[in-house]
Order: C-alpha cells, then sequence, then structure tokens
C-alpha cells in the first residue's frame, strides 16, 4: 500500500485535533496548554512538509521553517510569562490570571 | 499519535514532556520519509534539543500541585470532546477528499538528485526569502530579550562587587591620617 498525501494530512489532522482536545480538556494547567499549542503547531508543519513534498516545491519547507521559529519563541516567552506569574503568585491556575487587569 | 494523546492525557506532566519529545521524533521521521531531512534535523535539535529541555525545566522548576490541577479534568471533558469530534469530522472530511484521488508522493530523490534537501532549501532561502529569514531573526530576538527581561529580577540586599564605586574611590575618603603624639594613644 503506496503512502500518498492523504495519510499525511490524517496524521496532521489528527494531531491537530488532539492539541485542540489538549487545550479544552487541561483548561487549567498552562504548561499543557502551551504543550497543546505546539502540537498544533507541529500539525501544521507536517501539513507544509507534506505538500511541500508532494508539490515538489520547496517553499513549503521554508515557511514551516518559519512556523518552527514562531514556535520556539512562543514558548520561550510563554514559559518566562510562566514562571513571572509564578514567583509572584505561587501558583498557576489559569482561571486566577484575569486578576492581573488594571 | 498514541504518544501526542498521552501528552494531554498523562497525570504527571514530566511524562508529558517525556511524551512530546516522543511526538518530536516520530514527526522528524515523518519528514524525512518525506524528504525533508534539514527540516527533520531542524526539528529534532530545536524542539528536543531547546524546546522540551525548556519545559522540562520549569515542569520541574515550578513545584506546583499538580494532582490537584488534574480534578477540572471531568469536568471540560464534554465541551472539549465536542470541539474534537467537529473538527476531526471535518479535517476528516477534508482528508477523505484527498484520499478519493490516491496520489503517491514522488520520492525527493526523483527529480532533485543533483541537489541535496539542504542545498535546496539554502538556494531559496537566502535568495528569495532573504527579508523574511531576517524577520524571522528579529522575531528570535524580539523574544529572547523578552524572555529575559520577564525573569530577570533585581533583589534588594545582594551584595554584588560594584567596580565603578570600587574604581571611583578616592583616597582622601578610604584613609585617613591621624597624628599620635607619643604617649597618648588615639583616645
Amino acid at each position: 500500500m503506496d503512502i500518498g498525501l492523504a495519510h499525511y494530512l490524517f496524521v496532521a489532522a489528527a494531531l491537530f485535533t488532539i492539541g485542540c482536545f489538549g487545550i479544552f480538556a487541561n483548561a487549567k494547567n498552562v504548561i499543557i496548554i502551551l504543550m497543546s499549542i505546539e502540537l498544533i503547531l507541529l500539525s501544521v508543519n507536517i501539513n507544509l512538509v507534506a505538500f511541500s513534498a508532494f508539490l515538489q516545491n520547496i517553499e513549503g519547507q521554508i515557511f514551516a521553517m518559519l512556523v518552527l521559529t514562531v514556535a520556539a519563541a512562543e514558548a520561550a516567552v510563554g514559559l518566562a510569562i510562566l514562571v513571572t506569574y509564578f514567583r509572584n503568585r505561587g501558583n498557576i491556575a489559569v482561571e486566577d490570571i484575569n486578576q492581573m487587569r488594571g | 499519535m498514541i504518544s501526542a494523546f498521552a501528552v494531554i492525557a498523562a497525570r504527571n506532566p514530566v511524562h508529558s514532556v517525556l511524551f512530546l519529545i516522543l511526538t518530536f521524533f516520530t514527526a522528524a521521521g515523518l519528514f524525512v520519509l518525506l524528504g525533508a531531512e534539514f527540516l527533520a534535523m531542524l526539528l529534532v535539535v530545536v524542539y528536543v534539543g531547546a524546546v522540551a529541555v525548556l519545559f522540562l525545566f520549569v515542569v520541574m522548576m515550578l513545584d506546583v500541585d499538580f494532582a490537584e490541577m488534574k480534578k477540572g479534568f471531568l469536568q471540560y471533558l464534554p465541551a472539549g470532546a465536542l470541539v474534537a469530534l467537529v473538527l476531526l469530522g471535518e479535517l476528516g472530511l477534508v482528508a477523505g477528499a484527498a484520499m478519493s484521488v490516491p496520489v503517491p508522493i514522488p520520492l525527493a530523490s526523483d527529480g532533485q538528485a543533483a541537489v541535496t534537501n539542504a542545498e535546496a532549501i539554502g538556494q531559496v532561502l537566502y535568495t528569495e526569502y532573504l527579508l523574511v529569514f531576517q524577520l524571522a531573526g528579529l522575531v528570535l530576538f524580539v523574544a529572547m530579550i523578552g524572555a529575559i527581561v520577564l525573569t530577570l529580577r533585581r533583589r534588594p540586599g545582594v551584595k554584588k562587587q560594584d567596580i565603578a564605586a570600587q574604581v571611583g574611590r578616592k583616597r582622601s575618603e578610604g584613609v585617613e591620617l591621624k597624628d599620635i603624639r607619643p604617649g597618648q594613644g588615639l583616645g
């Protein structure tokens, strides 16, 4: 059986769905929410690379690289915010974050 | 995919970070299968080397009671499952439509045997996408500065060497000469 474009798309779709589900299911844990966002971005990358290989066009891989860059930057800043928040409050419960207003 | 599900389901967040690493390795393997070797290695280096270690570090540094946080898991489960099912249905429809025309992916070595993957990326990245490449560098730079600014703090009362004060000291304020008469002492 040949592995075609659709199989890669299925994997990416499943990863995306798992990521979205993870955001909802772990709505209290910021770290796991960040990991779910990483999963979603990874699924986007799989889609980009699959189409890039399918169309014999290298530019998809370049954009996948840019997505990777942004994901890394986002993880770094998100975790830094998390560390600062934990220092100030002593826990990382999401539902208390709206107290930071004003 | 199983490992990806384990990421969100694991009770211990350290385990879920390790499963995240496993997911990234799997994705890197998929990239190699697709002929994108450079991106696969990049994924391993950036994600497994940097991001996952960062996650692991933060998870271990923040000593949070995670068992107590898992209590809401069942509460949000129906809403999350609903959203997930709808998403999976839609994406499955799209992928199923693509499946109906089965086109095997041509191997990367078919057309461009002379140029390796990294070479091909470099040839396009440094010419057509130079500006985008520099913007990506700028994004990383701003993220680095932001992370440092967010986490750096000055604690009051910590003794540190102040070189400017040390060098700028004058003789007149450091040394005091006293003329002591013989037999009298300092009193």
